[in-house]
């Protein structure tokens, strides 16, 4: 009977193509209106990192002014000091760890056709790269050697190194950054997290770096961090003292494999805040945390509340077109109601004609469905356009392309149900007789 | 086939009661044309809904081939009525926008006869109507008595025990009701049983049987069936040998 509804469908919605048009319309303005901003939500909020969040953690230690918290919800910086990372990094208590600050770099390419030019870059151990795990297109990630011995190596984004090899394998060529040679160890494939989920502080919709460079090195160089960078008491000018002041500028993650190993390493903090007070700092009450991805994703509040409120509003219009459409539903069934009668006479069951209306509301669903995510995909096409800062979560996946339909089709049936509950308890004498 | 005993029928609203049929009984046996006759008002209409499963009843018994249906619930009631019933109604009711074909298809659709058997039964039903030529036209592109003859089809062809016409010929000339007229008779002659609404006083003096309805009630029935009328005279040339209008 499936197939016949279909039919019987289609049928109705060409008898009256202008009022069919108005619901398909209404429906698709609607799931537009409300997947745009979804997919804004959802592409934010989701995890960019499945395979691995639970796993990877970022670290906050409460380094922070005795007199005042970090901010007036109590948190603990959402970065650390230069000095508790070189700790962290030597007590090498994770299963992986890696220290990372975000830097800027005037690349200068040995093609004279290429200007130089200033790139972001990050300074990073190591371990960032099976950590985090960014697709690799020519070579790999440097070796804990490199860590150690300050090598100068790098890693280029896709795109660095179009720019600068024309995309060819360029593992084991130079780049000059800054007055200094650098050998490729390595070239990124496209790699773009919806969310820059392992650098929140500073830009969570930012583009990936550029190239990726030992931390240990940078340090050496004394390469400024070109990210936020935090203080709560003045400290002495220079390099030297600004390494071992209070400020806090760079981001540590750790790799845990367990939940044993995820409780070893909250002692470990603790107890290493605890050793800390006795050197006079850590002066606020114990505060140091451990977010998985998920979690650190929620406390940096990446979804803004303006998305949010965005969502509801834009759920509140398609509410809005689904009044409407139960609307013209109930106009047309009720135009119908002589033929509803007709099949009950005929042998047709109340549920029968419930599912063959259903139906119809369905296909008024997937038609406004399909609409629709035309419509979303110009909507989020807008939204890059007007807000380039979007530019990486404007985009629609496979799964929320499967929810506008979803959504499109739940809709219709849902804004179908009162109508054809109305239609089904059509008197069937009185209707033939009318006739 | 059709047994009502004190049968009523009230429609209540908050303020006025209607006793539409009251104390009604009737038996109409296998294979019989019953004519039913009355003024407008008396409830013909009501005891043909009734009849045919469209409505239900206030009080009393009713058996239809040997199911009692009272307190029967709407499912079992349509599926009764798919099975043993086809309606033949004034205004032909046939639905705009699907082909003859399709038009008689719908009652077999909800049968749940497979697609070879679907088609079968309406090519022979409309062959038996005469208009197996235009299966595909709709129902606009027929004549009234056409389109009555594509709702006879569409009755018969779910084989229905029991055909209720309601005013069969009432939107026709006399010439298409004619041709209606003796359809429905050869249709009765093959075993089929007929009751008809009629407010035609030699359309009801064709039938078998004569029920007469005033004020709800049965006031004059034919105990036993009489012999049929010869059929029409001065048929009309335009009627095919079979006595379908071409």
């Amino acid at each position: 009977m499936f197939a016949y509804y279909i039919e019987l469908g289609l049928r109705s919605l060409k008898r009256n193509p202008v009022l069919t048009a108005l619901m398909v319309l209404g429906i698709a303005l609607g799931i537009a209106a409300s997947m745009t901003s979804l997919t804004l939500f959802h592409m934010m909020g989701s995890d960019p990192i499945p395979s691995k969040s639970t796993k990877l953690h970022y670290v906050q230690l409460d380094t922070w002014d005795p007199n005042q918290p970090f901010d007036e919800e109590g948190n603990a910086p959402d970065q650390v000091t230069y000095r508790d990372a070189q700790a962290l990094m030597e007590a090498g208590k994770a299963d992986r760890q890696a220290a990372m600050y975000k830097v800027s770099y005037p690349i200068q390419p040995e093609n004279p056709e290429v200007k130089p030019f200033l790139a972001l870059g990050r300074a990073t151990y190591s371990d960032f790269f099976p950590m985090f795990e960014p697709p690799f297109r020519y070579g790999g990630a440097w070796d804990h050697g490199q860590d150690s011995q300050h090598g100068r190596v790098v890693v280029l984004s896709k795109a660095t190194n179009e720019k600068l090899f024309g995309g060819a394998d360029s593992v084991g060529k130079r780049v000059r950054m800054n007055d200094v040679d650098y050998t490729v160890v390595g070239v990124l494939d496209e790699w773009r997290p919806r969310v820059k989920f392992y650098d929140l502080t500073n830009g969570s919709l930012n583009d990936p770096e550029e190239f990726y460079m030992p931390y240990t090195t940078a340090i050496e160089l004394k390469a400024n961090a070109s990210g936020n960078n935090q203080c709560w008491k003045p400290s002495a000018s220079g390099w030297d003292a600004y390494l071992a002041s209070e400020c806090v500028w760079q981001q540590f993650w750790v790799e845990l494999d367990s939940p044993a190993k995820l409780a070893e390493y909250r002692a470990f903090l603790d107890n290493y805040a605890n050793e800390q007070k006795k050197l006079g700092r850590f002066q606020r009450p114990l505060n140091n945390h451990l977010y998985d991805v998920r979690e650190w994703l929620e406390n940096q509040k990446v979804v803004p509340k303006d998305v949010q409120i965005q969502v509801g509003l834009s759920f509140a219009f398609l509410l809005v077109c689904l009044i409407n459409t139960v609307g013209l539903l109930l106009a047309k069934f009720t135009r119908k109601s002589g033929e509803i009668g007709l099949r009950r006479a005929l042998g047709a069951s109340k549920p029968q004609l419930f599912a063959q209306h259903l139906i119809e509301a369905g296909m008024v669903g997937v038609t406004g469905g399909v609409l629709g995510l035309v419509l979303t995909f110009g909507g989020l096409a807008m939204t890059r356009m007007l807000y380039d800062y979007y530019g990486n979560v404007a985009r629609l996946d496979f799964s929320m392309v499967a929810t506008t339909i979803l959504l499109s089709i739940f809709a219709a049936v849902l804004a179908g149900v009162y109508p054809t509950w109305r239609a089904c308890q059509v008197a069937p004498a009185a209707q033939l007789k009318t006739q | 086939m059709l047994k009502m005993s004190h049968l009523s029928k009230v429609y209540r609203t908050h303020m006025v009661e209607t006793h539409a049929l009251r104390d009604f009984s009737i038996h109409v046996r296998d294979g019989e044309f019953v004519a039913v006759t009355g003024p407008s008002g008396s409830g013909k209409t009501t005891f043909l809904n009734i009849a045919g499963l469209l409505e239900d009843f206030t009080g009393g018994e009713f058996w239809l081939d040997g199911v009692d249906v009272r307190g029967m619930g709407d499912d079992a009631r349509s599926r009764l009525r798919n099975e043993k019933i086809g309606f033949i109604f004034q205004s032909f009711n046939l639905i705009p926008d699907l082909n003859i074909f399709d038009n008689v298809d719908v009652p077999l659709r909800y049968r749940g006869f497979g697609g070879a058997e679907r088609r079968k039964r309406i090519e022979e039903s409309l062959t038996r109507v005469g208009l197996a030529s235009r299966m595909k036209h709709y129902p606009s592109e027929l004549s009234g008595g056409q389109q009555q003859r594509v709702a006879i089809a569409r009755a018969l062809a779910g084989s229905p025990r029991l055909l209720m016409a309601d005013e069969p010929t009432g939107n026709l000339d006399s010439l298409m009701a004619r041709g209606v007229m003796e359809l429905l008779e050869d249709i009765n002659r093959q075993g089929t049983t007929i009751i008809m609404v009629t407010h035609d006083p030699e359309l009801a003096a064709r039938a078998q049987r004569n029920v007469h309805i005033i004020d709800g009630q049965v006031t004059d029935f034919d105990e036993e069936p009489k012999l049929r009328k010869p059929g029409f005279e001065n048929r009309d040339s335009r009627l095919g040998k079979e006595g379908v209008l071409a």
